[in-house]
């Protein structure tokens, strides 16, 4: 299943350890994620539901940008980061 | 006099009291190293609001029922979700909090940017956009003044009547309301552009005024400090009169006394600082006729000091003021801003300053 680990400056908000899910796109991976810890939705994701600008998520050591749609295909043992950008300052 | 001073900053909120002989000090700080956007004390409850504009994870909203001691976030102000439209807009920062009066119980008002106009009725726990204003035909064409995208900044509500407010936008001109947001009018007559080519100089629409404040005892007369003039309406922002040409961000306009405000110019649009690095207040007490500069224990040349359109405050009386600058020096008056005394010379950039009664 893949893992999902979020940045410790969420650590408020998120999961501090690595959370397994089980899903086939990197959307669903974290829909599951939201639905479990529901205020962590909008530090990743803005009102129309894309990417931030600033925060970039890691999918086997893939970078997906903000304002991505995360429709990525994620496999079985993926490994998946969620963090700030440095863009972001 | 003032009890207490708000200061939200590039790395957090301060919240001041008041010393003996004109001082004030850090009684406590909240959300260190997160800029704050705007602060927002609600005198019906006693409620504190702090709007968080964080780079990466966007815009958060937190609030105090104990003075600052603890802050819980609560919902922030979010467009809604428009499906196959690229550009459908998210809520970047939060520009304006303002809570209404007696008359409407719990209700507090929100403007961000891209410029929207959002209602919470349950001290935030879920916020609505206000529907009338995003259906304002000219809305689509507003844009940036100094940012990517147009911001409401100020919302100027009726003191005896919270169905009545003026609404200010960058660059989008000023709205008003007199039932609560359920329609809208242009109030931007008089109002002129520089920046603009000559025939479009007077379009309510494109106006770019940097902060508009309302005098609570005589509501009808509101001020503003534009992107290229300061302008006076007597008669609730049905029209403006220009009184003078110069720019800056911030104006406090007296809550007694009608012909008295309180400016921080800078030199101009392409050149923001102190005009001639000469820092000043700007007071006019005969209706913007004549100002006078008061230098009174403030820096002299060079200082590049530039005060943001919501960095400066007064309070309920008239008599004790407070303004910031964007390099992180706070200044207090106790006596109507003629004299100025340096509360901190250290602060972070300064974005918002209320004074609490």
């Amino acid at each position: 299943m893949p893992s999902v680990q979020f940045t410790a400056h969420l650590r408020k908000v998120a999961p501090t350890e690595p959370v397994t899910v089980a899903g086939a796109t990197l959307r669903l991976a974290l829909d599951e994620i939201f639905a479990r810890h529901p205020q962590v939705r909008s530090y990743i994701l803005d009102d129309q539901a894309r990417l931030r600008k600033h925060v970039v998520i890691f999918v086997d050591g893939e970078r997906v940008q903000g304002g991505s749609d995360l429709a990525l295909n994620v496999s079985p043992d993926s490994q998946i980061y969620v963090l700030q950008a440095l863009s972001g300052g | 006099m003032a009890s207490r001073m708000l200061v939200g900053s590039r790395k957090g909120l301060f919240i001041l009291e008041p010393e003996k002989q004109g001082a004030w000090r850090i009684a406590r700080q909240a959300f260190l190293g997160q800029p704050v956007s705007m602060v927002l004390h609600d005198p019906r409850d006693g409620a504190l609001y702090a709007a968080l504009n964080l780079g990466h994870f966007g815009a958060k909203l937190h609030r105090s029922d104990d003075s600052g001691a603890s802050w819980t976030e609560v919902a922030v102000p979010a467009f809604p979700k428009v499906e196959g439209k690229d550009d459908a807009p998210s809520v970047g920062m939060v520009w304006a909090l303002e809570a209404a009066g007696s008359d409407m119980p719990g209700v507090i008002w929100a403007g961000t940017m891209p410029a929207g106009l959002f209602r919470s009725t349950d001290k935030g726990a879920t916020w609505t956009l206000n529907p009338a204003f995003e259906a304002i035909p000219s809305k689509p064409k507003w844009f940036g003044g100094g940012n990517d995208a147009p911001g409401l900044h100020s919302i100027a509500i009726h003191p005896t009547d919270s169905r009545r407010m003026v609404v200010g936008v960058s660059c989008g001109g000023a709205w008003g309301t007199e039932d609560a947001g359920a329609s809208w009018a242009g109030a931007g007559k008089g109002m002129w552009a520089a920046y603009m080519p000559p025939e479009e100089r007077d379009n309510p629409s494109i106006q770019d005024p940097h902060r508009i404040v309302r005098c609570r005892d005589h509501p009808e007369t509101l001020w503003i400090q534009h992107h290229n003039a300061q302008f006076r309406s007597t008669d609730g922002a049905g029209e403006w009169s220009t009184i003078s040409e110069t720019f800056g961000f911030a104006v406090a306009a007296h809550p007694r006394d009608a012909k008295t405000a309180w400016f921080v110019p800078a030199q101009k649009d392409e050149m923001r600082i102190p005009a001639d690095g000469d820092f000043c207040v700007l007071k006019t007490e005969d209706g913007g006729r004549s100002f006078r500069r008061i230098t009174a224990g403030l820096p002299a040349a060079p200082c590049f000091d530039l005060v943001y359109r919501h960095a400066l405050d007064v309070d309920g009386e008239g008599r004790d003021l407070a303004f910031g600058s964007t390099t992180g020096n706070l200044w207090a008056s106790g006596d109507g801003g003629e004299n100025w005394r340096v509360v901190s010379h250290h602060m972070p950039p300064i974005y918002c300053l209320k004074l609490l009664q």
